[in-house]
């Protein structure tokens, strides 16, 4: 038995066909891992290895290299607090304060009900709009303890609260593990055909005609 | 053309992009709410660039943007016309990274065109990939960036179904594969060959140069072209205006203009889209075509004009131009178009420590002097903050980074003390870059402000939280 589940595993499957060599799907894979599960397991990295070509234990060193890749259960929503330089000009240890008081946990601990995990988050390219923090990696810009709340609460009452956010982001909050919420497909006929780095031996045809 | 629950009810833009006067080269569509798709790309003169391309030969095309002198906008600066005729003769098949794992502390431009107009970006993905032969393309999207991730999926997936991506590109002969990747979160990943390494399914660790300059020995040991977002959406305007309009625009040595997101103390923060080498920092810190002054109109005590690893700058270097060989020359670097502005509110110390953290959690661990000498910076400015610094810690922090960055560290210069200019870049005992930029805050707060790191230390008690100056610290 395998990890993933039979939709999961034809994604896989395809997310491996993309590359060149195999290995280079290991960080895709993980995520998906992660979007199933909502973290990584030792069936999923044993999986992710026999479809990589790799070893469960080449997976792992790969994955603790990572630091969204979580190895324990976090909580539905990751919330992360920005603390860099320019967040913190604007209030970030505040915001950091004020989340942990909410939350009543300590920075890498999660709520009892298992709702959120909160973090510190390394810049995260919104330093214009500061301070900021992000709920499994949707952002919310020029944040306030208030709007903190406010976020809790929707999320609490199991509503989306992106419309709150700054970002131009919009819909459904998707559980932690799940970024993207669309996937790249390549459609079979219009693939230009992706080939072993070994396969490939002279220039590409329309550099060909130039030579 | 695609469904996607991400085009119905769409309502605004984030706020990030300032809307001001002046030319718009790679942003003219970031005032319309669907940027995003390719109808709003196409009606707006989206994929000339490319036609206008394979009207040409492809070496033809790289002439063009050699002759644009466009310079690399990741960091380094680096001109990407010559970057581009790096690979060997005769080595096939060869490969394009996109870089596009923005993460340096303070910058913020490669997500916003990666989510504002995505096909902007595959169309100079195509025109490098035609121009150099390149067999596939990948484009690596940092991995907590979920919107960017979607919106260049949908994006790619609109462009392969109306026939610019994949086989026979346009009823030509040109085909090529483009797929997005995406990272897990390791800032050290925005070096070009740790980007490579992460694509490979490893660890994102920096290879040795020589000899693994990427565009020799690359992915999968193949010559690989790594360019930055910024640095490749640029293409489609060159190709479409040619090079002597690109020109056109900024100075003679940075030519075109370039994204720089001010962040910080100033009244209207915000990304903008500046010509290259004309304006000068005082332009962008206090006209009202830009940032607005500071707050409250405090004084500027001092800013950071290039991310996390430049050296700071003062009051004295405002009215030096946005060039990257003037900042240069001054002790600094543009780097990534980062720019952190710090009122006279501002506790150095402590913002020296909250860079210097940033390095510290951020190195690879595979070279000493990085790995270990960050974590020894950090604790030491922790504990001057905690009221345990001892009188000789100033000594061993200046000691600690010319280990990692050996000789005179590159720094600002300071008429009234009679402080010169040390010219960048730094040098360095480590493979990469990230360990000497950690001594940049470290060298610029003390050279500086020396004063308030001896008043903390003589200090014994420990330091509230925030930026802000303490009432002691004079």
């Amino acid at each position: 038995m395998g990890f993933f589940n039979e939709e999961n595993e034809e994604i896989a499957k395809e997310i491996v066909s993309r590359y060149p060599v195999a290995r280079s799907a290991l960080i895709p894979l993980l995520h998906l891992a992660q979007e199933q599960e909502g973290w990584i397991t030792k069936p999923a990295m044993e999986q992710i290895a026999e479809l990589t070509d790799t070893t469960s234990v080449e997976v792992l060193g790969t994955g603790t290299f990572y630091e969204m890749f979580k190895f324990h259960p976090v909580g539905k929503y990751l919330i992360k607090v920005c603390t860099n330089i320019s967040c913190q000009l604007l209030g970030a240890d505040e915001l950091f304060e004020h989340v942990k008081t909410v939350l009543d946990i300590e920075e890498g601990g999660t709520t009892e009900d298992g709702l959120f995990t909160f973090e510190e988050a390394e810049c995260v390219a919104a330093c214009t709009e500061a301070p900021c923090f992000t709920v499994n990696y949707r952002y919310f810009h020029r944040a306030s303890p208030e709007l903190f709340d406010e976020v809790v609460v929707d999320l609490k009452a199991g509503e989306s609260p992106l419309s709150k956010g700054c970002a131009d982001d919009q819909g459904v909050m998707p559980e932690h593990g799940t970024l993207s919420r669309v996937r790249q497909q390549i459609p079979k006929t219009r693939s230009a055909g992706i080939k072993h780095p070994e396969e490939i031996k002279g220039p590409p045809s329309w550099i060909e005609e130039v030579v | 053309m695609v469904e996607s629950p991400l085009q119905t009810g769409y309502v605004k833009h984030a706020p990030g992009f300032v809307e001001n006067e002046g030319p718009k080269l790679i942003t003219s569509r970031f005032k319309h709410t669907d940027s995003f798709t390719l109808d709003k790309y196409l009606s707006t003169g989206g994929y000339e660039g490319l036609r206008s391309s394979l009207n040409r030969l492809p070496n033809q095309v790289h002439d063009e943007v050699r002759e644009a002198s466009l310079l690399g906008r990741g960091g380094a600066g680096f001109p990407a016309g010559i970057k581009w005729g790096f690979p060997p003769e005769g080595v096939w098949p060869r490969y394009l990274v996109v870089n596009g794992d923005e993460s340096e502390i303070g910058t913020y431009k490669d997500r916003l065109l990666m989510e504002r107009d995505p096909h902007q970006l595959i169309e100079g993905v195509l025109i490098a990939c035609y121009a150099l032969g390149l067999s596939q393309a990948f484009l690596y999207v940092r991995g907590e960036m979920a919107l960017a991730q979607e919106r260049i999926a949908l994006a790619l997936d609109e462009a392969y179904k109306a026939g610019y991506i994949g086989k026979n590109i346009l009823g030509t002969k040109f085909s090529v594969d483009i797929v997005m990747h995406w990272g897990a979160g390791a800032y050290i990943v925005g070096e070009e060959t740790a980007l490579i390494e992460s694509l490979e399914g490893k660890r994102g660790m920096p290879r040795l140069k020589p000899p693994y300059f990427p565009a020799a020995i690359g992915l999968y040991g193949k010559p690989t072209i790594v360019n930055n977002v910024e640095t490749l959406s640029n293409l489609p305007w060159i190709l479409n205006n040619g090079a002597s309009a690109y020109k056109g625009f900024g100075s003679e040595s940075s030519p075109g203009t370039r994204m720089f997101a001010i962040s910080g103390h100033v009244k209207r923060p915000g990304v903008y889209e500046v010509e290259h080498g004309v304006t000068t920092f005082r332009e962008l810190f206090y006209d009202d075509n830009f940032c607005r002054g500071i707050r409250d109109d405090n004084e500027l005590k001092m800013f950071i004009p290039g991310g996390g690893s430049a050296p700071w700058f003062f009051q004295e270097q405002l009215d030096l131009p946005l060039e990257a060989s003037a900042v240069g020359a001054a002790g600094s670097m543009l780097g990534s178009g980062a720019m952190v502005v710090m009122d006279e509110t501002t506790d150095a110390v402590k913002a020296c420590l909250s860079v210097v953290r940033f390095f510290a959690r951020e190195s690879c661990g595979k070279c000493s002097p990085c790995r270990e000498g960050t974590t020894w910076e950090e604790k030491i400015l922790q504990r001057i903050l905690d009221g345990d610094g001892r009188p000789s810690d100033i000594d061993l922090l200046l000691d600690i980074g010319d280990n990692i960055s050996p000789g005179p560290y590159p720094a600002a210069a300071f008429s009234d003390e009679g402080l010169d200019a040390v010219p960048f870049p730094p040098s360095q005992t480590t493979i990469c870059p990230l360990g000497p930029s950690s001594v940049a805050p470290i060298v610029s707060a003390i050279r500086r402000f020396r004063n308030e790191f001896e008043a903390l230390i003589t200090r014994r008690d420990p330091i509230p939280l925030s930026l802000k100056v303490e009432e002691v610290v004079t």
